[in-house]
């Protein structure tokens, strides 16, 4: 078993001496945690970076994985104060209106999660898209798969792909207003439907619930520990 | 002269065999299809923000319900992604329990698969037998978990409980319908625990896959459905994200159980088949021969589990919660009792991804942690959305009958397309 977690390691390792080699110009930055690799790629090299990913011989990260957005906004924000409530005491409400920084040039990313089938790794590359308007790169063109994957992603978080053919709604209504997974989206939404027996249609109205937290968020330092920190391995 | 254009239908979303709430809106010139546009979300429930607004623990069950037909898989792909960011490790009785239980899933969900995709090429006899074996294992879901389907069963950490001594009987005094002596003979396999059950049902089912390979695999009609339809390159395959069977289906042999094994399947003897044209005949033929494989790795899995009692959950109370007899002895077993149920436990910040080789093929779980109690961010990775994204570019230049195949040969579930 242990024998087992060194090789995974030095497999790592070799990756990311790799990576750190090839993309020497493109200034990414590559974090090391739990045993995976994640490359911070500019989103203005974004495009010849994936083309090396998959196409150099000694990486070859022939499979595009998955795609997604975040909306870092509300990062690292709880809504019950606990560190200090041993001196203060806990209030029983929740902070319902959290600070999101809403114009972050790092409020939203793009991860992709590469798979190269020939030396069986895994990589995860991110890409900040801005915070008013994000927009990055399509890699439709470098892998296929992106296409559905990239759609998700504008639906969810309005993310505009520069280049993607068909950048259409895919998961959400016909006409549906809104990116709902962004972190300024409430949770039960805005609207809501029911059928008008005079209109004799559908109708949407604005929401008529009020949004409830059964569990409050949040960050105690005392969490256990994984197994390697976020420990920075340089930049590449 | 008449002017000619193309025939522009719609495809579901009520169509016997949209698979669920699929709607393809199909550009037709003359009965071949030029353009398939799958539109999907209509079963969109937005898991992962709900994930977001819970506690880790939480979320278990709501990952049955995303492919509903392999749930299990489900869980573990989750579970597996928490553990990493929690830094722990099942039991190895766990891992061999999950390993069991990922394949009385694969099982579940090709029989599933192969009765659709039968029924909806005009084999109706199949779908019959198929479900006759799918429940027996949901007897078996049923005796760990208490629930036929949605079990939210596994733990970070292990699994909730330990396998059942006894299998549940039937009542032996029978019902109105069925007398005592059709009870003692339903009875006949449940005299001993959950494992006994299990080895009966792995030395019947291999010859239950005879019979549907007898109706099928050499059946003149079933051929003609299949063979030569929807053909995938093995480059195409890679690049359009095909994981799972699709892939093995167009000759490439990777499979996550082999490459990148997790729970005990670096333990386990078991073979990748691997088809050779990339079309829907050596696709159904990988399929059913998963379901021979998983029916041996079972086997080995109840061979071990007899020999190798122990723990199934590991011994952290900050993660898993107390037995009930230490939590109503012991004040501090009542605490993280508590705790872990109202608030749950916090994981350090950082980002995972988990995958499992789910039956339909990659399942992955990427979370993003900022140190809350929740998941600041969770994306599901589902084998079957870009499968399905590929529909067009496998039905272009094929006849309308054969989007059938297509459709039946992707194993699309849209609980985790729509997620």
């Amino acid at each position: 078993m242990s024998t087992e977690h060194l090789t995974r390691n030095a497999r790592l390792d070799a990756l990311a001496a790799t990576l750190r080699e090839q993309l020497a110009e493109y200034d990414c930055e590559l974090l090391e945690q739990f045993g995976e690799l994640t490359l911070v790629v500019p989103a203005e090299h974004l495009l010849d970076v994936c083309l090396t990913l998959r196409d150099h011989e000694a990486l070859q990260f022939e499979q595009l994985i998955d795609v997604c957005g975040v909306d870092y906004a509300a990062y690292g924000q709880s809504e019950w104060e606990t560190e200090t409530a041993s001196f203060t005491g806990f209030g029983r409400g929740v902070d319902r209106d959290p600070k999101l920084t809403l114009d972050d040039p790092k409020r939203f990313a793009v991860a992709y999660h590469l798979l190269s089938l020939a030396y069986n790794r895994r990589l995860r590359v991110r890409a900040y898209a801005g915070g008013a308007e994000p927009m990055v790169d399509s890699v439709v063109d470098i892998w296929p798969s992106a296409n559905w994957f990239e759609r998700e992603a504008f639906d969810l978080y309005g993310i505009l792909f520069r280049g993607h053919p068909d950048l259409r709604r895919i998961l959400t209504d016909y006409g549906f207003v809104g990116h709902p997974f962004r972190k300024d989206f409430p949770l039960i939404g805005q609207v809501e439907m029911r059928y008008d027996a005079e209109l004799a249609r559908v109708v949407y109205e604005p929401v008529s619930i009020e949004p409830r937290v059964l569990v409050p968020r949040v960050i105690r330092g005392d969490a256990p520990a994984g197994p390697d920190l976020s420990q920075e391995t340089g930049d590449a | 002269m008449p002017e000619i254009r193309n025939y522009t239908i719609n495809f579901g979303p009520q169509h016997p065999s949209a698979h669920g709430v699929l709607r393809l809106v199909l550009e037709l010139d003359g009965e071949v299809i030029q353009r398939a546009d799958p539109h999907v979300g209509l079963l969109h429930r937005a898991t992962e923000k709900l994930a977001e607004s819970k506690p880790y623990n939480q979320s278990i069950g709501y990952m049955d319900r995303l492919d509903y037909v392999s749930m299990m898989c489900n869980e573990h792909g989750y579970v597996r992604a928490i553990e990493q960011l929690l830094g722990i490790e099942a039991p190895e009785r766990a891992q061999y329990i999950r390993t069991m239980y990922d394949e009385i899933t694969r099982i579940l969900n090709h029989l599933m698969w192969l009765a659709a995709h039968a029924l909806d090429i005009g084999a109706m006899s199949v779908f019959l037998y198929c479900f006759r074996e799918r429940e027996d294992l949901f007897d078996c879901y049923e005796a760990v978990s208490g629930a036929r389907m949605h079990a939210a069963y596994y733990r970070p950490g292990g699994v909730n409980r330990d396998l059942p001594e006894r299998m549940p009987q039937y009542d032996k005094a029978g019902s109105k319908w069925h007398g005592a002596k059709e009870m003692t003979r339903r009875n006949a396999n449940r005299q001993g625990s959950l494992l006994d059950f299990l080895e009966d049902f792995t030395e019947r089912f291999p010859k239950h896959i005879d019979e549907y390979e007898t109706l099928l695999t050499d059946n003149r009609i079933w051929k003609q459905r299949t063979v030569g339809i929807g053909v995938v390159s093995p480059e195409r395959a890679k690049a359009l994200g095909f994981t799972g069977p699709m892939l093995r289906g167009s000759g490439i042999a990777w499979d996550l159980r082999k490459r990148q094994p997790y729970a005990a399947y670096d333990k386990i003897d078991f073979d990748i088949p691997v088809g050779v044209n990339g079309d829907c005949y050596d696709r159904y033929l990988v399929r059913v021969e998963e379901m021979r494989q998983s029916n041996r790795i079972i086997r080995q899995c109840i061979d071990w589990l007899r020999a190798n009692p122990g723990p199934v959950r590991i011994d952290d109370a900050k993660v898993i919660a107390p037995s009930r007899e230490r939590m109503k002895e012991d004040m501090e077993a009542l605490i993280h009792h508590f705790k872990l149920f109202s608030e749950g436990y916090c994981t350090p910040p950082g980002e995972v991804y988990a995958a499992v080789e789910a039956p339909k093929g990659e399942f992955g779980c990427y979370i993003v942690s900022d140190g809350a109690n929740k998941p600041y961010r969770l994306k599901v990775r589902a084998p079957g959305f870009p499968h399905l994204a590929a529909i067009d570019e496998m039905a272009r230049g094929h006849m309308i009958a054969d989007v059938v195949a297509i459709i039946g040969t992707l194993d699309i579930v849209f609980g985790e397309i729509d997620r």
